[in-house]
C-alpha cells in the first residue's frame, strides 16, 4: 500500500516539496536551538510553557476529536461516516505525532527523554501523558490500517479489531483529559485550576477537530476525485455546532465564577487576557478576535440556512478553528503564567526560530497526513 | 542525628515491638551509624527549616549579603537579563512576597520591608508530585533536592511551584557573553557548575550541611536575620525563635508547607 505514496501529479510532489522544505527550515533552526539553549525561545523565567507547549495542547484535541467520526460509526452503525472515518483516524496519526514532537522540542535537555521511562513516575501526570499519547498513536496506526487493508481487498475487517475500535474510544477522551489534569492539578496557578478544564477541552477538541476534518474533506474534493459527500459533512457540521455551543458556555460559566467570586487570583489572569494588566496588552486583541469569531461562527453553524450552505459552512468551520486556535494555541497556556506568583507580569511573544521550529513541526503533520490520505484515497479509487 | 544512650535503649525497645516501629528504629539506626562515617561532623536534622526574621533584615534595606553569599559559592550565573535569570535567594517586597496577607494597614516598616525569598523546602511539595523522571525529590530530612543531571528541562516543577522559587537554564551558563566576560563571574571549583536545558534552586545547602556547615547565606546574613536548625528539635534556635515571635508563611492555605518561616 505504502508504494501508492510514490506515484503523484506535480501538483502533489509541488507540495510536498514545500512541506520539505519548511521542514528543512525548520529543523535547521532546531539545532540552532540545541545548540544555543531553549534561550533562543520567547520564554523567561516567568512564563515557562510558551507555543511549543500550546501547539500540543491544541492538536492533542485534534487528535482526541477522531472519536467525533469513529464512535457514530463503528458504535452506532452511522454509515454515512463510512467515507470519512478513516480520514479522521489518519488525522488523529499525524496529530499524536505532531504532540510528540512539539513536547520534545520543549524539553531542555531532549537526549534525555528516556528519563521518563527509566525512572517511570506515576506521581505525575506527565507521565501518564507519555503513556495514553503513545498508547492512542499506536491504537490509530493498527485500526487505520486493518480497515484499509481489508477494504482494499474487499473483506469484511477481522472480529478482533472491533474491542480495539471500543477501546479508542474511551482512550481518545482519556487523552485530552489527562492533558487537562497537568494544568488543571496545580495549586500555583489560580487560572489553570479549575475542575471544568477537562470537559472544556473535549468541548474545544470536538468542535475544532471535525471543522479541520471538514475543511480537509472540501479540500480533497477540489484536489483530488474523492467526495466525502454532502450528508457527512452536514452531520460534523452539526457535531460542531453543538460541541462549540458547549465551549462557549463552559468558557462563560469560568468567567461567572471568577468575576461574581470576584476573587483577585481567579480574576487577574482574565483581566490579563481580554483587558491587559499593567501595560501589558500583547493577548488582548488576539483574544477578543477569539471569541467575536467563535461566536459569529456558531451563530452561522446554528442557523440551519446558513449551516446548509457549503460556502458559508465553510467560512464557519475556519472561523471556528481559528477561534479555538487562539484560545488554546496560543493564549491559554501563557496566561496560566501572567502574573507570576509573585505577581511580576512579564509577557511572552514567541520569536522567529520558535515559530520556524513550530512551522516546521506541522509541516511534518501535513507530510505525514498528505501521504496517508494519498495511500488511502489511491486504494479507494482502485477498488 | 545524635542516638544518646536513653534514645538507644527506647529505639531498641521499640524495636522489639516490631513493624512500622521496628522500620522507624532501624533508620534512626542507620542514621546514628553514620555518625562514624567519615562525615563525622557532618550537620543531622529531620526536619530543616529556615526563619527569617524581618526586623532584622529590613533594617538593613538593599542588603544583598545573603543573595551575594549564596550566588558566588554556588556558582549561580548571571546573564545581565530577566529573562533567561537565575536565582536561588533573592528579594521582593512585602506585599508580593506575601501576597495574601492583604492588609491596608501593616506597621511602616514593614509595608517597606522586602523579604529575602528561596525555596521553602516544603514538606509537601507540589515540585516533587509532578517531576516525571524523580529528578526533584525529597530527602528524609525535609530537603527538596535536584538531580540535574537526571532532569529533563520539561519545566513542570516551575509551573507546579507556587514560590517561583524554580530557574532553569535558558542558555548555558558555562559560557560567556559577547565581550567574553564569562556569565559565573568566580567559578567557585568546589561546588558544580550545572548545564543549559535543566532547572536549578536553592538546597538549603545540602553540601555545607554534609560537612558540618551551616546554609551559606545564613552565614553571609551579617543581621543574623537568618536561622537555621531543625524544627525537629525543641531546643533548636529555629524552635526558640518561632515560640518567641509571631511569623508567617507564603501562601500558607495551598497546603505545601512551607519550611521557611518569616517573623514579622
Ligand atoms: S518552594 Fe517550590 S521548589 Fe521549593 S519545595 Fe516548595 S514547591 Fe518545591
Ligand atoms: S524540569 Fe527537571 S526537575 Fe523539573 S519536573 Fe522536569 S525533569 Fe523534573
Amino acid at each position: 500500500m505504502l508504494e501508492n505514496a510514490l506515484k503523484g501529479s506535480r501538483r502533489y510532489w509541488g507540495w510536498i516539496a514545500f512541506l520539505a522544505a519548511v521542514i528543512g527550515i525548520g529543523f535547521l533552526c532546531y539545532l540552532r536551538q540545541l545548540h544555543y539553549g531553549l534561550g533562543i525561545t520567547g520564554m523567561s523565567r516567568d512564563v515557562t510553557w510558551g507555543f511549543y507547549i500550546a501547539q500540543f495542547t491544541f492538536l492533542v484535541g485534534v487528535a482526541a476529536s477522531a472519536v467525533m467520526v469513529v464512535l457514530p460509526y463503528y458504535l452506532h452503525n452511522f454509515k454515512a461516516f463510512g467515507k470519512i472515518t478513516i480520514l479522521g483516524e489518519f488525522l488523529a496519526i499525524s496529530s499524536v505525532t505532531m504532540c510528540i514532537l512539539f513536547v520534545l522540542a520543549d524539553l531542555g535537555q531532549p537526549m534525555r527523554m528516556v528519563n521518563m521511562i527509566l525512572y517511570p513516575t506515576p506521581n505525575s501526570i506527565l507521565f501518564w501523558d507519555l503513556i495514553v499519547l503513545n498508547g492512542y498513536l499506536f491504537l490509530n496506526v493498527i485500526i487505520s490500517r486493518v480497515m484499509l487493508d481489508s477494504e482494499r481487498k474487499g473483506l469484511e475487517p477481522p472480529k478482533w479489531i472491533k474491542p480495539i475500535i471500543y477501546l479508542s474510544i474511551p482512550w481518545a477522551v482519556s487523552i485530552h483529559t489527562v492533558t487537562a489534569f497537568i494544568y488543571c492539578g496545580l495549586g500555583a496557578r489560580p487560572f489553570w485550576l479549575t475542575a471544568i478544564l477537562a470537559p472544556r477541552f473535549l468541548a474545544s477538541a470536538f468542535s475544532g477537530g471535525p471543522a479541520l476534518l471538514i475543511l480537509l474533506c472540501l479540500i480533497l474534493r477540489r484536489v483530488t476525485r474523492f467526495d466525502a459527500g454532502k450528508e457527512p459533512i452536514q452531520k460534523l457540521a452539526l457535531i460542531i455546532t453543538y460541541a462549540m455551543a458547549a465551549n462557549l458556555f463552559f468558557v462563560l460559566m469560568e468567567i461567572f465564577t471568577a468575576f461574581y467570586s470576584d476573587m483577585p487570583e481567579h480574576t487577574i489572569h482574565f483581566r490579563y487576557l481580554f483587558f491587559g494588566i499593567d501595560g501589558a496588552r500583547n493577548l488582548v486583541p488576539w483574544m477578543w478576535t477569539s471569541e467575536i469569531l467563535g461566536i459569529v461562527s456558531l451563530v452561522l453553524l446554528i442557523v440551519p440556512s446558513t449551516r446548509r450552505n457549503e460556502s458559508i459552512l465553510t467560512a464557519a468551520c475556519a472561523g471556528t478553528f481559528i477561534s479555538l486556535w487562539i484560545d488554546k494555541g496560543l493564549a491559554m497556556v501563557v496566561a496560566g503564567f501572567v502574573p507570576s506568583p509573585v505577581g511580576n507580569v512579564t509577557e511572552y511573544w514567541p520569536t522567529a526560530p520558535e515559530l520556524m521550529i513550530s512551522l516546521g513541526v506541522w509541516a511534518i503533520g501535513f507530510l505525514i497526513l498528505t501521504v496517508l490520505y494519498k495511500i488511502a484515497l489511491t486504494v479507494r479509487e482502485e477498488i | 542525628m545524635a542516638v544518646d544512650r536513653r534514645n538507644f535503649i527506647k529505639i531498641t525497645g521499640l524495636a522489639a515491638l516490631g513493624g512500622a516501629a521496628g522500620k522507624e528504629a532501624m533508620d534512626a539506626l542507620a542514621q546514628s551509624e553514620a555518625k562514624f562515617s567519615p562525615m563525622d561532623n557532618a550537620l543531622h536534622g529531620k526536619r530543616w527549616a529556615m526563619a527569617v526574621d524581618l526586623k532584622k533584615c529590613k533594617k538593613d534595606n538593599g542588603c544583598k549579603d545573603c543573595i551575594h553569599a549564596c550566588h558566588s559559592v554556588h556558582n549561580v550565573p548571571d546573564f545581565g537579563n530577566p529573562k533567561d535569570e537565575i536565582k536561588w535567594i533573592w528579594r521582593e517586597p512585602y506585599e508580593k512576597a506575601f501576597p495574601d496577607q492583604e492588609n491596608e494597614f501593616v506597621p511602616d516598616d514593614l509595608l517597606h520591608a522586602s523579604a529575602p525569598l528561596l525555596c521553602n523546602h516544603c514538606d509537601n511539595p507540589p515540585c516533587v508530585r509532578v517531576c516525571p523522571t524523580q529528578a526533584t525529590w525529597k530527602r528524609q530530612d525535609g530537603i527538596v533536592m535536584m538531580d540535574w543531571h537526571r532532569c529533563i528541562g520539561c519545566r513542570y516543577c516551575i509551573a507546579a511551584c507556587p514560590y517561583g522559587s524554580r530557574s532553569f537554564n535558558w542558555r548555558d551558563p558555562r559560557g560567556a557573553d559577547a565581550e567574553g566576560k564569562p556569565y559565573i563571574k568566580e567559578q567557585n571549583p568546589a561546588f558544580p557548575t550545572r548545564m543549559k536545558g535543566v532547572v536549578e534552586k536553592c538546597t538549603f545547602c545540602d553540601e555545607r550541611l554534609a560537612k558540618g556547615l551551616k546554609p551559606a547565606c545564613v552565614e553571609g546574613c551579617k543581621q543574623a536575620a537568618l536561622v537555621f536548625g531543625d524544627l525537629d528539635d525543641p531546643e533548636s534556635e529555629v524552635r526558640k525563635l518561632l515560640r518567641e515571635n509571631f511569623s508567617i508563611r507564603r501562601k500558607p492555605g495551598l497546603g505545601t508547607q512551607p519550611e521557611v518561616y518569616y517573623i514579622v
